[in-house]
């Protein structure tokens, strides 16, 4: 942020442009047409697209036969109730807890790290893995990094243990992979989703490459697309050709930042300090491959090698029963809808959440529940 | 067995829907009926009572603040202070302040230089708002009981017809009278210590004269006012909306935002809207009135980009639907403090 203005970059790059806005979200109306089916199903799978789409109120103006889902894609929501139960016993015991601000809300079986807060925990919310190294050299006491996110944040988790962390730091890993996560919910039985919209940010280090063997398996179309609204309706426009052309292949529509191979780099710094590592995903099911787990020569920086944690104490008052009656995979996969789960609205509530589609703001059962179904904004304005 | 559920959390303090609830739910609690006949009391959860003194209102408000930093870009809690209450007055349509009271609680071991520092801020802000500050109190707890300093200020004022929160009709324009989040968006990049370039700075002011000047030029089409706090435009709107009953349309185009704001909000993920501001009104003015409110509101140095942003209707009444020009949302109040996110 150097230039006094950098909204005038965006303006002059023009992705913000109502107007262009418009003339795609006809083209988006021709193709849904053409395809002829009713609805036609495309899933994002990242919390930025939802956001985005969210924000720019882009579900009110899409064709109404045209949905678009949001899959397993935001690694906050599909934190599991373990993981932050792992945090908030460390906390508990004393350990100060450094964490990205949407993980803070994140129910854990019992309490969230805010409700941890609220009850004398130390918990500090940083912006970026740097920032933990900076506040662990001004701390006197033990710091843990609770660090969730994908590839983006995890190769920024990566690089500070790369760099060697102070004594006093350690990380609790909770990062996630997002292509086995994709591949599980296109294996799903049954599936409506006919395309992918792939995260332009997560491309930016694995490239879009990564996603040729994924569209190849399944014989679906994969587009990579950035954030602003255009790059948004650009993705949808060009993945409803995809399906339309029945061609499942891969494009990538954010060339501006995602080459093939992607960063090298950055790939070289993930898989030096991470491994794959099978793990719960909220809501969804044990992902293979899904979660990032500390090296063993990466011992010393792993919070969980460094500290008994025991979480028993809090998961014995939480009900596994009820985590596995959630449908949250069935409905980000587009087979069920929330009112199917018969935990929606009782055991589930955006105060005390069950899966991830309840925990984001942007989730389908938290949207279903608050509006009773996504609200019709056609004719308000 | 919800370990929060018996806590006080930081949302209760917030100014969504948990803080609103749990002033319903414990503090209105056989309280509710104290308003005095016809006026605004308690149960109206206005920014200010109102109380009928023969033939003019007095006006009651009180305000504790809590600020970290206490020194923050473009102001500091002593301004913060004078402006949150004499703000709350003008709002209610109680523009000359007067008196003031400000009470003072202090942690051990606080900085007198500090201390000296926020009476001088305190005292500048109370001759700029022309609000006499006429008693006050002053208490110290031991280290670590409270955090470095808590002001508390009350106010009364008087006027001849009480504005509320609650007067929006369908068809009335929504305005506001200058840029929006600046204050809670300044206060984020110095909490957080986000080391963020271009100048974020707080908007804190009193702005009884710029309120003083709209109710001149709008008289009795000004239907209802609020100043946007925690929570922001957003949750002020929601409030206004639900106790109006009506619906709110707000575009998105329309609303002042510093550019410095709108990329430091681009960059965390944090909706503008939701940012808390100090030195700002939202104004609900019959459609007739609504030009010559805003040029007046224009010509007042703290109203240069005063805004039409939106009109009521009888449409979803409580809802806050957002046009983004793109196309349209329904604007979620905020619960709890706005964080930095990564997803």
């Amino acid at each position: 942020m150097t230039s006094p203005d950098p909204h005038a970059a965006f303006r002059e790059l023009k992705f913000r442009d109502p107007v262009r806005a418009r003339a795609m979200i006809e083209a988006l109306g021709r193709l849904t047409a053409a395809i002829g089916r009713s609805p036609v199903s495309l899933m994002h799978v990242c919390g930025s697209h939802e956001q985005a789409i969210a924000k720019y109120g882009l579900r009110a103006v899409l064709p109404s036969a045209l949905k678009v889902i949001m899959g397993p894609g935001c690694p906050v929501c599909v934190t599991d109730t373990r993981e932050v139960d792992e945090g908030v016993a460390l906390a508990r015991q004393g350990v100060h807890i450094a964490t990205y601000g949407d993980m803070l809300r994140v129910p854990g079986t019992v309490m969230s790290l805010a409700d941890a807060q609220a009850d004398g925990a130390k918990v500090h919310i940083v912006y970026s893995a740097g920032q933990a190294v900076e506040l662990a050299r001004r701390l006197d006491a033990p710091l843990v990094f609770f660090a969730t996110g994908f590839e983006t944040t995890a190769v920024a988790t990566a690089a500070i243990v790369l760099q060697g962390l102070p004594a006093n730091l350690s990380i609790l890993s909770a990062h996630k992979y997002i292509p086995p996560a994709m591949d599980l919910v296109a294996a799903t039985p049954g599936l409506a989703v006919e395309g992918f919209l792939a995260a332009g940010h997560a491309a930016t280090i694995t490239g879009w490459g990564v996603f040729e063997p994924f569209a190849a398996r399944h014989r679906l179309p994969v587009v990579v697309a950035g954030f602003e609204p255009l790059d948004i309706l650009a993705g949808l426009v060009k993945l409803l050709e995809l399906v339309r052309n029945g061609t499942p292949e891969v494009a990538n529509m954010y060339p501006r930042c995602v080459t093939r191979a992607g960063n090298l780099r950055a790939q070289e710094a993930l898989w030096e300090v991470f491994e794959p590592a099978t793990g719960r995903w909220r809501g969804i099911a044990d992902v293979a491959g899904g979660n990032l787990a500390l090296r063993e020569k990466y011992a010393g920086a792993d919070a969980r090698r460094r500290y008994v944690i025991d979480v028993e104490p809090l998961a014995r008052h939480g009900s596994r029963a009820l985590a596995e009656s959630c449908l949250c995979g069935s409905i980000m996969a587009g087979i069920k809808s929330p009112t199917d789960c018969p935990l929606f609205g009782a055991a589930c509530t955006p105060e005390h959440p069950v899966g991830a589609c309840m925990v984001s703001s942007e989730g389908t059962c938290k949207i279903w529940h608050q509006y009773g179904g996504y609200p019709d904004l056609g004719g308000v304005a | 067995m919800n370990g929060g559920e018996d806590r006080i959390g930081l949302k209760h303090g917030a100014g969504g829907r948990a803080m609103r609830a749990l002033i319903e739910e414990v503090c209105l609690r056989g309280l509710a009926g104290s308003a005095a006949a016809g006026g605004i009391g308690l149960a109206a959860m206005d920014d200010g009572a109102a109380i009928q003194v023969g033939d003019r209102w007095l006006v009651v408000t009180t305000d504790s603040h809590v600020v970290q930093p206490i020194f923050f870009p473009g102001g500091d809690i002593g301004r913060l202070a004078v402006s949150g209450t004499v703000n709350d007055l003008a709002v209610m349509g109680a523009t000359e302040v007067t008196a003031l009271t400000c009470s003072l609680i202090i942690e051990e071991g606080f900085s007198r230089t500090d201390l000296e520092r926020v009476y001088a801020s305190l005292r500048a802000a109370s001759e700029e708002a022309g609000a006499p500050i006429v008693t006050g109190d002053t208490k110290v707890m031991g280290r670590g009981e409270i955090d470095g300093l808590v002001l508390n200020t009350a106010g009364v004022a008087f006027c001849s017809r009480p504005v509320p929160d609650a007067g929006l009709a369908p068809g009335d324009a929504l305005i506001v009278t200058g840029t929006i989040g600046d204050h809670g968006m300044a206060i984020l990049a110095a909490r957080h210590a986000l080391s963020l370039d271009g100048d974020l700075s707080s908007d804190v002011a009193p702005i009884n004269g710029l309120v003083r000047a709209a109710l001149d030029a709008g008289g009795d089409g000004i239907t209802a006012m609020k100043d946007p706090t925690r929570g922001g435009l957003s949750s002020a709107l929601h409030e206004m909306a639900a106790k109006s009953r009506v619906g709110v349309i707000v575009e998105e185009a329309a609303v002042p935002v510093r550019p410095e704001v709108r990329a430091a909000a681009d960059l965390l993920g944090i909706d503008p809207l939701v940012m808390a501001c100090e030195g700002k009104a939202i104004l609900g003015v019959r459609p007739g009135a609504a030009e010559a409110v805003l040029t007046a509101l224009r010509a007042h140095p703290l109203g240069r980009v005063a805004a039409r942003i939106g009109r009521c209707t009888d449409r979803h009444p409580g809802a806050v639907v957002l046009d983004t020009g793109y196309g349209r949302r329904i604007l979620a109040e905020p619960e709890g403090e706005p964080l930095p996110r990564i997803c």
